[in-house]
């Protein structure tokens, strides 16, 4: 008889979403599915609305990532005024990318993602979360709030508030540092690094620490997309972009946005609400594609500041192939990034353009069909407003970088489960292992913040005629 | 002209008489809450904010039109009247679509202070979540009757300030909206100057500066005054 296990809802991650695992007669696991289940609609809601207001707009998706929808829509915003913003706007709109970048992945790490790593996998679920952490090792946990806090502390003194600041706007941002915010920054920026460096050194040692785990959490070959800089190197906010493949060959390079619908393609299935976006050349699902940490490693040719070069520079040393295939490497892609985004930082407040008041370009509607792109931490972010002659929003498109993971995930998801579960008798670790690998993406779904991990998970076997065989709940 | 002498809230005020009880109280620094009211122009009670009780009678007056009368006795601040005003503001809120969070006058809003003066946490009306239009055809200005909740400000701005009679009201009731011109596009309008006293008088964020994002657009009342000021003490005549 068949049957199927559901996890509902996934936790520890932004947003809502529930797996199934199906089983066959003989109890393996058969395949494994990601659902999001949650609809939003806000492409819909936003037509008609302003392009001056789609910034604070799209912000709202999310409370993690504000800024990089922020940002996305701000350059959005940038091309429908055709204007070139001020250079003080672009350094300050970079500086608060680097800080979101730093926030979000020590969220991911260390509120998310470490319990797992640092507890153990098969730990107890009522203590396996923040808190646990807290208490098996204050002085790390007390370090990756800290580093967090830094984070939006940046993205507070430049937009006044924490989350959600509306301070990128089309033409430029409305206010820039002041000298004492500067130093406020610059004197944290010890600390920072050295946590980051800490974090990182715990990523490093989970390859050894957990041998299965590393090698199928979504260890399969696809392609990676990720804006590259000029001369290739690591970039988040402008560039161009380009895509490898499992072997490290550029599949496409010097792509523009602009013509986006040319290589992404959007499928949808009716068992999820999120698109499954693909490189278009391969078709569907062919053309399955990773964004994010993982992925913007394996497209740059370096990164650009002296610590995270160093450190990319063992990270590949490390890889069997040219890039790294498996999603279990994206905590230590992410924790490189820290470090590259804390140099980033540091580099930017040396520029007194940071203090500058000339921040706002002001233009009319001078171009009706735009898209703007920049880089999310988990990965990279499209938006596509369609206007009228005043500024209207008749329709928008964005795609969102979990999105662009969607198929990954699920694969992902399979591998594990494939790997890890062997039914009748389900026991928590398993499942907490697929999450785990869902985890590694550091999905943001709705973007809702379940940051502390302590939502309700449900699993249910279920035959095949629909009776539900056994229920495991953890609170 | 005749001073009367009224209580309010217990307190004896004298007035001169033709003026409204609103100008009373506020001359003897007693506060009655509105929305509809703008200082240098008409009055015509349409936000019922500023209800006050009048001596036995049941019947709650508009203070800014009900003129003061000697011995009057008037309550501004009852449990009733704040159970009244406290629901206006959530059939106001419940009236239109008023997201504040992404409105560029979010912090800087007459009804967004009203609604916490009065402490409105929620709102016990359904929304309607009427579908409305935003007209930005202006070159300058724009219009989002999302947020506009008829107080009528920017129509008598514009007819009595400024003299163009751009703005009016068209409809009826709840279904009532500002119009320019024969409710033709702003931007069509040939009566507007394009002066912007009505995104100054304006008290949320329904008529605001083309350009303005989440939270920017705040409203100069100053220089409306400074007009309404020099007309009635007629400084610009010689």
């Amino acid at each position: 008889m068949s049957r199927q296990i559901i996890i509902d809802p996934v936790t520890r991650i932004e947003g809502h979403a529930k797996v199934s695992i199906y089983l066959d007669d003989s109890g393996e696991v058969n395949s494994a599915r990601f659902h999001v289940t949650e609809f939003r609609g806000f492409e819909k809601f936003c037509e008609g609305r302003t392009l001056w207001e789609m910034a604070g707009i799209t912000a709202r998706i999310c409370g993690i990532c504000p800024v990089s929808h922020l940002l996305a829509s701000a350059k959005t915003g940038d091309k429908a005024l055709a204007v070139s913003i001020p250079p003080a706007a672009e350094k300050l709109r970079r500086l608060m990318n680097l800080g979101q970048f730093t926030q979000s992945h020590a969220l991911s790490f260390f509120h998310l993602s470490s319990p797992d790593m640092i507890l153990g996998f098969d730990s107890d679920p009522a203590t396996r979360n923040v808190f646990g952490l807290i208490a098996a090792d204050p002085e790390l946990a007390r370090k990756g709030i800290r580093l967090r806090q830094w984070g939006q502390e940046i993205i507070e003194l430049l937009g006044a508030k924490k989350v959600h600041p509306a301070w990128a706007v089309p033409g430029g941002v409305r206010q820039s540092l002041t000298e004492e915010s500067r130093e406020q920054i610059r004197s944290r920026i010890p600390e920072s690094l050295a946590t980051a460096r800490e974090a990182l050194g715990i990523c490093k040692r989970m390859r050894e620490r957990y041998p299965a785990e590393s090698e199928s959490f979504g260890d399969f070959p696809s392609l990676y997309m990720g804006l590259v800089g000029a001369n290739g190197e690591w970039e988040h906010y402008s560039g161009s972009l380009r895509v490898v493949d499992h072997l490290g060959y550029r599949v496409a390079d010097g792509l523009s946005e602009d013509n986006y619908k040319d290589f992404v393609g959007e499928a949808s299935e009716n068992w999820s609400y999120l698109k499954f976006p693909y490189f278009k050349p391969l078709g569907y699902p062919g053309g399955i594609y990773r964004v994010g940490p993982l992925a913007r490693l394996n497209v740059c040719d370096r990164i650009g500041t002296p610590l995270a070069d160093r450190e990319l520079q063992e990270y590949r040393e490390m890889l069997s192939g040219a890039v790294a295939n498996n999603s279990f490497l994206y905590h230590h892609a992410r924790m490189i990034e820290i470090i590259a985004a804390i140099e980033g930082i540091e580099r930017l407040l040396e520029d007194d353009d940071v203090c500058s008041h000339h921040l706002r370009a002001e233009a009319g509607i001078n171009r009706l069909d735009v898209v703007g792109v920049s880089e999310a931490p988990r990965g990279t972010l499209f938006h596509h407003y369609h206007l009228d002659e005043d500024g209207k929003v008749l329709s928008a498109n964005l795609i969102i970088a979990t999105g662009q993971n969607n198929l990954a995930i699920n694969r992902t998801v399979e591998q594990i489960a494939k790997r890890f579960v062997k039914g009748p008798d389900i026991a928590e670790g398993m499942l907490n292992r697929v999450e785990a690998g869902i985890r590694a993406f550091d999905p943001c779904l709705s973007c809702s913040t379940h940051a502390a991990g302590r939502m309700p998970l449900s699993v249910e076997l279920v035959a095949s005629d629909g009776e539900v065989l056994r229920t495991i709940t953890r609170d | 002209m005749a001073v009367k002498t009224l209580t309010i809230d217990g307190r004896l005020v004298s007035a001169m008489e033709g003026q409204t009880v609103l100008e009373a109280a506020q001359e003897a620094g007693i506060h009655i809450p509105t929305l509809c009211h703008l200082d240098g122009v008409s009055d015509l009670g349409a936000c019922r904010m500023c209800l006050v009780e009048l001596g036995n009678s049941p019947k709650l007056q508009p203070a800014c039109v009900l003129k003061v009368a000697e011995g009057m006795e008037v309550r501004t601040n009852s449990d009733r009247l704040r159970k009244y005003r406290k629901m206006i503001v959530e059939l106001l809120l419940s009236e239109r679509n008023h997201v504040c969070s992404v409105c560029v006058s979010n912090g800087h809003c007459e009804l967004q202070d009203m609604a916490v003066e009065l402490g409105v946490d929620h709102s016990r009306f359904d929304y309607i979540y009427p579908v409305e239009r935003v007209d930005i055809t202006h070159q300058r200005f724009g219009v989002d009757h999302n947020r506009c909740i008829l107080c009528g400000r920017c129509v008598r701005v514009c007819d009595e300030v400024e003299g163009a009679h751009t703005w009016d009201m068209a409809g009826r009731g709840a279904k009532s909206f500002v119009i320019t011109d024969m409710n033709q596009p702003w931007g069509d309008s040939t009566s507007c100057t394009s002066c912007g006293k009505c995104v100054q008088a304006c008290p949320t964020g329904a008529i605001f500066q083309k350009g303005a994002t989440v939270g920017e657009m705040q409203k100069d009342r100053t220089r409306l005054e400074f007009i309404v000021t020099a007309r009635e003490k007629k400084q610009w005549i010689g």
